[in-house]
């Protein structure tokens, strides 16, 4: 869960560094939320692009939001509007992350539990975050940048999706994604990540039927 | 360099709203009503597709490096999938991840 921590404190001098000021800084972290969508957000704005180009990206950046939402569906889609709505808002990638691979490893737990599992991994994540971020803003320029803090991010994705490669079909998912994502890395920001995304589950999904019927034969 | 305040707070805004409603969207709107098997199979799938194209691009052309494919960053990349793979868990690979980052940063930056 502190795996936001570098990312928030990343957030909170670049943005200064940017010309946002404090308020403006904790605002957007507190009301968007979305780490990779506020970086999109800051660069585009440093490019000085246009309104409705910069909330193209950056949405664009979070549409795989959209995919969490729908996958979290099949657990919690039982729950009360509210508690939904609240979910919403904290389902960004760590707590989603962390959140469906409790989910498939425990299916048969009651929406009850799994919406407290949520509320459990999201309480010390979001505060963590907007804390860092401040931080991150008034020590500003204090952070060395070649110690490589850029570089945790990656490393923190790529440290949970590792797990999660467990079959031959998610594997074969994430080398699509991976592989899709940087032949299309030249596309608008978000738009490569969207359509790498869709081949992915798509051949991870044939696969996995591939091989289900496959296995059904030879029984 | 000053950004416009109203464009930030513009940009603030829309960008909340939208992002709230891009993640309320199948939980809000669809509730309860189940999804047809094929649509959960692939949904299933959506953290090991996403994730790593958000991911390769950063590994192989790292911002910080203005572009420039990194052989550090390349191996603390590798490290942290190989470790999160072999142990299935995902802080022992941060760890290592993170420790070949940055004692491989200290050492080029020594040498």
């Amino acid at each position: 869960m502190f795996v936001v921590v570098p990312f928030g404190l990343l957030f909170g001098v670049v943005a200064l560094d940017a010309g946002l000021t404090l308020t403006q800084t904790m605002g957007m972290t507190m009301l968007v939320i979305a780490g990779a969508a506020q970086f999109t957000a800051l660069q585009m704005m440093v490019d000085n692009a246009g309104l409705w180009l910069i909330i193209a990206a950056a949405l664009a950046v979070n549409l795989r939001m959209a995919m969490y939402s729908a996958a979290l569906v099949p657990h919690l889609g039982k729950a009360p509007l509210w508690q939904r709505a609240l979910i919403a808002y904290m389902n960004f990638d760590q707590t989603y992350a962390v959140a469906s691979m409790a989910y498939e490893q425990n299916p048969d737990w009651p929406v009850e539990r799994k919406v407290t599992f949520f509320f459990g991994v999201a309480t010390p994540i979001v505060p963590t975050w907007i804390a860092a971020t401040l931080v991150g803003a008034l020590i500003g320029k204090a952070i060395p940048t070649d110690l490589g803090i850029d570089f945790i991010l990656p490393i923190t994705f790529i440290a949970l999706v590792g797990p999660m490669l467990k079959t031959m079909p998610q594997m074969i998912a994430a080398s699509v994604s991976a592989g899709v994502g940087l032949l299309l890395a030249g596309l608008p920001s978000g738009m490569g990540l969207l359509i790498a995304a869709a081949c992915a589950m798509v051949v991870g999904a044939y696969v996995e039927i591939w091989q289900e019927k496959r296995s059904a034969t030879w029984l | 360099m000053a950004v416009d305040s109203v464009l930030i707070w513009t940009v603030i805004g829309i960008l909340a709203v939208g992002t709230f409603l891009i993640r309320f969207s199948f939980l809000g709107l669809i509730g309860d009503r189940p999804l047809p098997p094929i649509v959960v199979r692939l949904l299933r799938f959506t953290p090991v597709a996403v994730i790593p194209a958000l991911v390769s691009p950063q590994v192989i052309w790292p911002s910080a490096t203005d572009g420039q494919t990194d052989p550090i960053r390349l191996l603390a990349a590798l490290t942290t999938l190989i470790v999160g793979m072999m142990t299935r868990k995902v802080l022992p690979a941060i760890v290592a991840g993170s420790a070949v980052l940055i004692i491989g940063l200290q050492l080029t930056a020594a040498g």
